[in-house]
């Protein structure tokens, strides 16, 4: 309510060409102001569900909160939103410290993991329901819940009731009824999680729209790191209460910091090597080393699939135990001769080559891993 | 179903003996149900149809509608159900007020917690167990050597209930039905309280909403009609109880079901054996109507609360 | 924190709900007790209590109420168990039918179904006799809607088509899937219809006192006009008894389910009302 940033509709009906890896415009539209946390902490018994959570958003940034289940970070979100009470913490949004303010005075938008739409409310209603409890105008709010649905696609929906909606539909109505109240944040709580497959891919690239559009500050909590690196400006991965790395999508998946994001994010081999002056020797190759490693001596490294490169050699390293074909790309798992097994990504047509049982010869492309303790 | 499939003349051959047999095993399917329906006609539905019939019937059969004029004219058969009528609508009332009260209570402990274990069990038990029981239960407390009246009397030498007599008159049926309108409530109700969603709570709340805010434009609404039909339930559910008043009040008949008693146990006046077919017709149409409504605001809640 | 204050103020209220609303409906319970408990000159006395063992007529009802129980239990099962599991299977088409007639009974007040049965019982005591067990027959009735709607949720709960096109596919006959495969699946919902129906015939009265038979409810009543203190104390016993079915119920139904995907609108309650 302090902030006077609007959605400004004028975009509503452009055409996004935004490309996949731009963040270009988000603060452009000045609709987002920072928020930062610092030092949450919760428990509940004896479990560490925040344990000194400390992270900031920047104006108009989409940042995903992403991690197992009770890793604390739809813990962090419902702090945010004022849901969930601290033992210890500052929650700070546009330099004001509202850690105090109950939920309903923090003007921040909420997205559920489903089911939150008010039943007794067509679709119109329950987008306009904060701005009645603001004592707008009917006129004015029907305008604008209007247009909200249309920003979400749903324009000829408005009287529907949410038990006549589909699930994506609902989802796409509670987007609306969030960003209906101007929010100085938004936060969605794994909104996708509870629909198909197919919904998912399309409401994430939607919902993604719709952020750029309004460039309100969001926080995005999700269990699914695709959904995760797809969406987000910077990407915090979260283990016991903690955040363990926050970066931008590309930069988490090339540069972990530690063994858990390596290996919660994506698919990672561990594989035996030797630390010796800032670089690391597996299966024959020297590699550079990624900050967060050991200095010295034995390690297990952290080694994408797609770094493993697999050619057929009978004096080879290793074996082909099952090859995986997937289409566009293909899998191999190879049991080396000390018995550990590396997984490789392959063309397709590598793929259907390397039956079971082929020796082969392993070899790792000179990208920066992290090594760890063994 | 296997009609509809069959495309075209052409292929009779083989969808011909699938086709008869498809009939033959669908009439057999049905015989299945033949027992249940025996059963229950026996023992439902021809004492329905002989209640509805007999109703208009004299003592020979033939019909006549002497019964419902003695029923409608006799001041005596329709104030037991004005009166019946209205300890419904005051029980209902009240056991709906004090049972979803109540229910909420119990509905923001743990679902899994002994206390709701405990209040919904005890429910059950006062709710449909009682009975003559809950008539003695008050006996206990509020009749002449009642706990309460004794109390009274012994430690503050008041006697502020006139000796426990009141539990028998209105007041005290009102009192007692409403004992066992709370748990029944409790029961009805309690579902429809754990199927808000505890969602809706916050999203209200972090739209603005107070509250107040929720109850008024949310948490009120969607439970309104679950709220009106169990009202209707408790209001059929005193209508057509009878033990406990049977077992408080064995003088006179102020309520329609002791009329019923009466016109079943002393049927000596002649000509008027099925005047209690009468009063009993007028009961299942009280409680049909109501049960109707019943079933149709449920209806409507089941959309909302899923 | 405003919600601090706000979920502060809301506990104070439940807890004055509860207690207000406790003292309600446990002041009539302990003055039970007070009261079968009373000796002479205002001393404590389990004479009452013992009375319950020393009358004959009513150890005679209570052997009577509990046969009445356990056959209206069999008989309830006998009934509902395959025809409910035919229509699911097979006949569909008639399950709206069954579900009315199962839940007719709550439309129709015992005190109106004693009128329409009592010539129908004529012909029973003719034919098989003037037994009180022959009060079963409409025991089986009245319990219809509470037995129904627990089998129903039962049946639901699983998927009994799949389940018994997969029993089949192996070769089992019609009454193999009921036995082997429905009923082991749905035996939370039998116990549940089985106590429910337990409670409502041990509790009965209005039929049983209108058709003139001796069941514990109607005893209970006579016995009250003579010696309340024992009436009072074997209701309190009854009570107690029940209350231990039901909590043994409590504890045997699993959770509900969140969302339930039956899409049959709900005409009545899982429990209903007695028309006791």
């Amino acid at each position: 309510m302090t902030s006077p940033n609007k959605v400004t509709n004028k975009v509503t009906n452009k055409v996004q060409t935004d490309s996949p890896a731009a963040t270009s415009e988000p603060p452009a539209l000045g609709g987002g102001v920072e928020v930062r946390l610092v030092d949450l902490r919760r428990t509940y018994g004896t479990v560490h569900a925040l344990d000194g959570l400390s992270l900031d958003l920047q104006p108009g940034e989409l940042v995903a909160l992403l991690g197992p289940s009770g890793c604390g970070k739809t813990t962090a979100l419902r702090a945010l939103a004022g849901l969930e009470e601290l033992d210890s913490g500052t929650v700070m949004v546009d330099g004001k410290d509202i850690t105090r303010v109950s939920a309903h005075r923090r003007n921040m938008g909420m997205v559920f993991q489903a089911y939150s739409l008010f039943p007794n409310m067509t679709a119109r209603d329950n987008v306009a329901y904060g701005l009645r409890l603001r004592k707008t105008a009917a006129a004015a709010r029907r305008k604008r819940a209007d247009e909200l649905l249309e920003l979400v696609g749903l324009g000829t929906h408005a009287t529907r009731y949410p038990h006549q909606l589909s699930g994506g539909q609902q989802q796409r109505v509670a987007l609306a009824r969030a960003l209906a109240i101007a929010p100085q944040v938004l936060l969605l709580d794994e909104p996708l999680s509870a629909l198909d497959a197919k919904v998912r891919a399309q409401l994430r690239d939607e919902i993604r729209r719709v952020q750029r559009e309004v460039g309100t500050t969001t926080l995005f909590v999700t269990h699914d790191q695709e959904e995760a690196l797809a969406m987000a400006d910077r990407v915090g991965v979260m283990s016991a209460g903690q955040l363990q790395q926050i970066a931008p999508p590309a930069e988490l998946y090339e540069r972990p910091r530690t063994a858990f994001v390596a290996e919660f994010v994506g698919l990672t081999n561990r594989v035996p090597g030797t630390v010796d002056d800032g670089r690391v020797r597996v299966l024959g190759t020297d590699l550079p080393l990624l900050e967060g490693s050991v200095t010295t001596g034995a390690a297990t490294v952290l080694v994408r699939p797609e770094a493993v490169e697999v050619a057929p050699d009978d004096d080879g390293n290793g074996r082909v135990v099952a090859p995986t074909y997937l289409g566009s790309l293909g899998r191999v798992e190879i049991r080396m001769h000390d018995d550990s097994v590396v997984l490789a990504q392959v063309t397709s047509h590598q793929a259907t080559e390397l039956t079971p049982g082929t020796p082969v010869r392993v070899t790792v492309r000179p990208t920066p891993v992290l090594a760890i303790a063994p | 179903m296997t009609d509809m499939l069959a495309p075209a003349p052409a292929q009779t051959r083989p969808t011909g003996p699938a086709t008869r047999r498809g009939a033959g095993r669908r009439l057999s399917a049905y015989l299945g149900v033949v027992p249940f329906l025996a059963f229950v006609t026996v023992f439902l539905l021809w004492p329905t149809y002989i209640v509805v019939t007999g109703a208009f019937q004299d003592d020979q059969g033939q019909f006549t509608m002497s019964n419902v004029e003695a029923v409608l004219s006799g001041p005596a058969y329709l104030d037991s159900f004005l009166v019946s009528i209205a300890l419904s609508l005051v029980t209902a009332a009240l056991g709906a007020v004090f049972g979803a009260l109540l229910a909420w209570a119990v509905a923001e402990g743990r679902p899994d917690g002994l206390l709701r274990r405990c209040v919904v069990a005890a429910s059950g038990v006062l709710a449909q167990f009682g009975g003559v029981m809950l008539a003695f239960a008050f006996l206990a407390t509020f009749g002449f050597n009642g706990f309460i009246t004794l109390l009274l009397a012994d430690t503050l030498g008041i006697d502020p209930l006139s000796g426990g007599g009141w539990i028998y008159g209105f007041a005290g049926l009102a009192v007692v039905y409403t004992y066992f309108q709370i748990p029944l409530m409790l029961i009805v109700f309690l579902p429809a309280l754990e199927g808000l969603k505890p969602q809706w709570r916050e999203a209200s709340d972090s739209l603005g909403g107070s509250g107040w805010a929720y109850w008024r434009h949310v948490g009120g609404p969607i439970l309104s009609p679950s709220f009106a039909g169990a009202a209707l339930l408790l209001f059929a559910n005193a209508f057509s109880a009878y033990a406990t008043a049977a077992a408080l009040i064995s003088q006179g008949s102020p309520l329609a079901p002791l009329q019923i008693r009466s016109a079943l146990t002393s049927e000596t006046v002649l000509g008027q054996a099925n005047v209690g077919k009468a009063l009993a017709l007028g009961m299942v149409i009280v409680v049909a109507v109501v049960m109707t409504l019943y079933a149709l605001l449920q209806r409507r809640t089941s959309k909302w609360l899923r | 924190m405003a919600a601090v204050t706000g979920r502060r103020s809301r506990s104070i209220l439940r807890w004055l709900v509860l207690v207000v609303v406790g003292i309600y409906l446990l002041l009539p319970l302990l003055a039970m007790v007070e009261f079968s408990t009373r000796g002479a000159g205002g001393t404590r006395s389990l004479e009452a209590w013992r009375g319950i063992g020393e009358d004959d007529d009513l150890l005679d009802s209570i052997l009577t109420s509990v046969e009445l129980a356990a056959l209206t239990v069999v008989g309830m099962l006998v009934l509902l168990v395959p025809t409910m599991t035919w229509v699911h299977l097979r006949v569909p088409a008639v399950r709206r039918i069954v579900e009315f007639i199962c839940l007719l009974p709550l439309t129709i007040p015992a005190i109106v179904l004693v009128v329409g049965i009592a010539p129908i019982y004529a012909w029973v005591t003719y034919l098989v006799g003037d037994s009180p067990l022959t009060l079963t027959f409409v025991y089986v009735v009245l319990v219809l809607p509470y037995a129904y709607r627990a089998i129903d949720g039962g049946l639901g709960a699983i998927d009994i088509v799949t389940l018994s096109e997969a029993a089949r596919s192996l070769g089992a006959s019609w009454p193999q899937v009921l036995v082997r495969v429905i009923i082991p699946n749905i035996r939370g919902a039998l116990i549940s219809a089985s106590v429910v129906s337990i409670a409502l015939v041990l509790g009965e009265f209005t039929i049983a006192s209108l058709l003139n038979f001796d069941t514990v409810q109607v005893v209970i009543n006579l016995l009250g006009k003579r010696n309340a203190g024992i009436a009072v104390a074997v209701s309190v016993a009854a009570l107690l008894f029940a209350f231990v079915l039901l909590v043994v119920v409590a504890y045997l139904e699993p959770r509900r389910r969140s969302a339930p995907d039956d899409e049959t609108p709900a005409t009545a309650p899982a429990v209903q009302e007695a028309r006791a």
